[in-house]
């Protein structure tokens, strides 16, 4: 145990500590041996870096977005371009940024070893997963390259059918690829936690953060070919004008956005249900005490997914829908939340008292806890109609979808990724510079968003670049906000690679915390375990842990 | 050894279902059932039977459907895993159907 | 023994001859884990072309709805003996594949490589009906697009015998809705002939892999696994014949 008691961190001597010998960053050297890898920590790796490019990609046309909308005029750029930016953005974030971000990079990582197995169950599947990411990168990329679309990352019909010459199809056929990379990805960690679990890892032995991906995953297997399909539609539409979205022709747009919100509804749920596993999982370790209602928060990460897909048309309150419909779908939002809150109140409770200490992924994980309460509520004031037809289409909405988005799964990931970075890379990162990024984020996020509920609920539309001159100063607020929150992204970017030539040792268990990831070497050795482990303890079980002794512990691997 | 890792809460009981080896009588008794249906279905699209038509004509593939599925592809045969799994991805297909129609029908009470 | 995780034990050596193929991956413990994690992995791929069809089957099932008597004319242009003809093709196919697999089963290599060669055979057989089919719209001018021809369906052609025509005759702008059900029959059926030809590419492929033996050792995964994707595409034919070809063809009605 760590002598002071501001921290639990516990590393080794670092005047003796060494990275382990074998490891499986250092098994097979070359590029070959990770381009062609079955390895799935080596293949979270592959993905951690191309989803970082993307995310920085992403963040320019944030960057540029916020700019144009420091002065009301529209004086940056022309119209057509800031619907290309806002439209790049979004695909970027949605599709090859905030989808795949914990479940191709933390899951892939450490479901296995989560679950005492060797690796996941289909590896080559896993990594035909990161090369269709890459191939729909790539033709997103492309799209960009070649002029960009406009059409906003929901690819709206007919607008995108129809009425604009961008280059919709090389977009579609993007995302269309990067779609099958998730559906492989959930397929994977689906088969692999029902049938890999090793000897006495029962299901509610599981961490949490394996059941948060185990819903996210069964969203990806039946939501996002509802999506292919549409896209498919998109193209044919657009290619050989087959009519089944134009009204001239007797298509109906409306279907489109059913089809479309079918899956995009779920989306938001593939994308927030990783990064509430990560979050019980900092959170238990940093309180040093059990989740509190662990069949509770496994329950509602099901039953999210379940309910998930009964709201989409919360989506399409205002494009026409019956009125019978607006009210089923506005009962169904309500009850969607209830789970989501479930989970909330059980980390709060999980907290009460515990042994709090405040490591940098604790100050994420509380971040994520203030702004995905915010940002969720907001989504309650949404579901309910009489206000939706007022704040759709506003910076209302822009404003909800980042709080829960940024200020919740965003925290997350950066929760996760600096939680198992020592793990991953057996080296710490530096606390001090850490700390700082996390606080700068916060203050940043709050400075960029908060604003922008108040825009949208005094009326300002969202997707414009021009906008009434009273809307300035918080316009001017959201834009200083977004500088900083910049800055506060690009702190860990430096500081996480420079910890790998140079930060501490961080030896089998720096956080001191439970699971079987934790009781293996850092970085862990290709097949993780060097004997299959037998699991006879619940999830989280802190006395169980404190009468281990280290040798005991780590004798698993 | 098993009691030591009994799960209460596994109730998909995968484990060592899948050994029947289903023989080709089986099969030929599921092919000639599948080509009556074929012809019992061509022949009632000839008779006006109004409303029941397409009811019939999709009953009779689904009828189809579920015995391939039982089967040709051995669900019959297999652990409670891999039935649920079919149920659940008909299920999801049904909720996407049905919730999409009732925006649809409601918006034309009397037309459907 | 249930709910246990697979791990081997002495106690069913007598049971299943615990022999480590030589396709035995190094994270599955046992066959038996691999194969029915392969099994189970293909269902949830399974399930993914279900919500994949899903969509078209429900764009379908609107307009046909909206456009109920341009569907009926656009239908009655599609030819039963073909269609029927086809389903039994497939019907066979699928008959076919399954008795692969229980060739696999029991190690029959010559009766597996009979049947997954009858199998493509008739899933070749089905394709080149299809391209008769396709031919002869693309001939009447009943392809959606700028040379779509309304004509028939605006002026049916009357029965020699009856005097009367052989379709109840449509308005122009209800006889121009029969491209949207000309567009989702070349859609439905266009998607489910890349599913055939996909599955057509891979048997060609198990194929010559099982005339070199690779499936009549014990390890049958790859021709269960691909049995399962072939009926799926099988059965995905069968709904679509009776929603295309049979909407109403009674006569007089």
């Amino acid at each position: 145990m760590s002598a002071t008691s501001s921290t639990i961190v516990n590393l080794p001597d670092q005047r003796t500590a060494t990275l382990p010998k074998k490891n499986y960053i250092n098994a097979e050297d070359g590029m070959l041996s990770w381009l062609l890898t079955g390895d799935h920590k080596r293949i979270a790796i592959l993905y951690l870096i191309s989803i970082t490019f993307f995310f920085f990609l992403g963040g320019i046309f944030a960057g540029l977005i916020r700019l144009e909308l420091l002065t009301p005029q529209p004086d940056l750029v022309a119209s057509d371009t800031y619907n290309k930016l806002f439209s790049m953005h979004g695909i970027i974030m949605v599709f090859l940024f905030l989808v795949p971000s914990v479940p191709a990079t933390i899951g892939n990582f450490l479901i296995p070893i989560m679950i005492g197995a060797k690796d996941l169950a289909f590896p080559k599947i896993n990594l035909l997963s990161w090369y269709l990411y890459m191939a729909g990168g790539l033709f997103t990329l492309a799209a960009l390259v070649l002029g960009g679309v406009d059409t906003g990352w929901t690819f709206t019909t007919p607008l995108s059918t129809h009425y604009l010459n961008t280059h919709v199809v090389t977009a579609g056929l993007g995302v269309f690829i990067i779609g099958f990379s998730s559906i492989f990805t959930g397929l994977n960690f689906i088969v692999t936690i029902h049938r890999m679990r090793a000897p006495g890892m029962t299901w509610f032995r599981l961490p949490l953060f394996v059941w948060s991906n185990y819903a996210a995953s069964i969203l990806m297997v039946l939501g996002t070919p509802v999506l292919a399909i549409t896209l498919v539609l998109v193209v044919l539409e657009r290619t050989i004008h087959i009519g089944v979205f134009d009204p001239t022709l007797g298509g109906d747009p409306l279907l489109f956005q059913h089809l479309f919100w079918f899956y995009s509804h779920p989306a938001v749920y593939i994308m927030i249900l990783p990064g509430m596993g990560v979050i019980s999982e900092v959170i238990s370790t940093f309180s040093r005490k059990r989740v509190f209602g662990y069949s509770a928060v496994a329950f509602s990460s099901v039953a999210i997914a379940l309910f998930g897909f009964f709201v989409w048309a919360h989506h399409m309150f205002i494009m026409g829908v019956s009125n019978y419909s607006a009210l089923v779908f506005s009962l169904l939002t309500m009850l969607v939340a209830v789970p989501s809150a479930i989970k909330t109140f059980n980390w709060a409770f999980t907290m009460q008292k515990g042994s709090i200490t405040f490591e940098t992924p604790m100050m994420y994980a509380f971040g994520f806890l203030g702004l995905f309460t915010i940002g969720g509520m907001t989504g309650v004031f949404l579901g309910a109609l009489g206000m939706d037809i007022h704040l759709t289409e506003t910076y209302f909405i822009v404003a909800h979808f980042h709080f829960v988005m940024v200020g919740g799964m965003l925290m997350a990931f950066l929760a996760g990724v600096h939680f198992w970075w020592p793990k991953m890379t057996g080296r710490m990162y530096p606390e001090a510079l850490s700390k700082l990024a996390a606080v700068t984020t916060f203050i940043g996020f709050n400075l960029t968003f908060l604003p922008q509920f108040i825009l949208g609920y005094l009326g300002m539309p969202r997707r414009y670049h021009s906008y009434p001159p009273e809307f300035q100063v918080l316009n001017v607020l959201s834009t200083a906000g977004a500088t900083v929150l910049g800055i506060g992204y690009m702190l860990p970017l430096i500081y996480l690679a420079w910890s790998l030539k140079y930060g501490a040792i961080a030896g089998n268990n720096p956080w001191q915390a439970t699971g079987l990831e934790w009781q293996i070497q850092s970085p862990p050795l290709t097949e993780n375990f060097l004997e299959t482990p037998v699991i006879d303890y619940e999830a989280y079980d802190y006395e169980w842990l404190a009468h281990k002794t280290e040798h005991e512990v780590t004798t698993v691997g | 050894m098993s009691s030591e890792h009994h799960d209460p809460a596994n109730i998909t009981n995968p484990e060592h279902a899948d050994h029947h080896i289903v023989g080709p009588k089986t099969y030929a008794i599921i092919f000639v059932t599948l080509l009556t249906f074929t012809g019992i279905t061509v022949a009632a699209a000839f008779v006006d039977l109004g409303i029941l038509n397409p009811i019939i004509a999709l009953a009779i593939a689904s009828t189809k459907a579920v015995i391939v599925i039982l089967f040709f592809m051995h669900v019959f045969y297999q652990s409670k895993l891999i039935k649920l799994t079919v149920a659940s991805g008909f299920f999801t297909f049904l909720v996407l159907i049905t919730m999409t129609l009732s925006d649809y029908m409601s918006r034309a009470w009397g037309l459907w | 023994m249930d709910n246990a995780i697979a791990v081997a034990h002495d106690t069913h050596a007598e049971e299943h001859h615990h022999v480590a193929l030589p396709q035995h991956r190094h994270h599955f413990e046992t066959e038996q884990q691999q194969r029915e994690a392969g099994t189970f992995g293909m269902w949830l791929f399974l399930l993914t072309e279900i919500m994949f069809f899903g969509g078209l089957f429900f764009a379908y099932l609107l307009y046909r709805n909206w456009y109920n008597p341009a569907f009926v004319a656009a239908s009655n242009q599609l030819s039963i003996p073909l269609g029927t003809v086809n389903t039994g093709v497939l019907i066979s196919s699928g008959f076919f594949m399954a008795l692969g697999v229980w060739a696999a089963e029991v190690r029959k290599k010559g009766l597996l490589v009979i049947f997954l060669i009858l199998t493509t055979l008739s899933g070749l057989v089905f394709l080149g009906v299809k391209y008769f089919e396709y031919k002869e719209k693309w001939e009447k001018h009943h392809i959606p697009g700028a040379n779509f021809d309304i004509s028939e369906f605006v002026n049916p052609p009357i029965n020699p015998k009856t005097h009367k025509p052989i379709e109840q005759p449509l308005a122009p702008d209800m006889a121009q809705k029969t491209q949207v059900f000309f567009s989702l029959y070349f859609a439905m059926t266009g998607m489910h002939a890349l599913h055939m030809i996909i599955g057509i590419v891979l048997l060609g492929w198990l194929t010559w892999r099982a005339q070199k033996g690779e499936f009549s050792s014990g390890y049958v995964a790859p021709i269960e696994n691909f049995g399962l994707y072939w009926h799926f595409v099988d059965i995905v034919w069968i709904f679509l014949f009776p929603l295309l070809y049979l909407i109403n063809r009674h006569p007089g009605s």
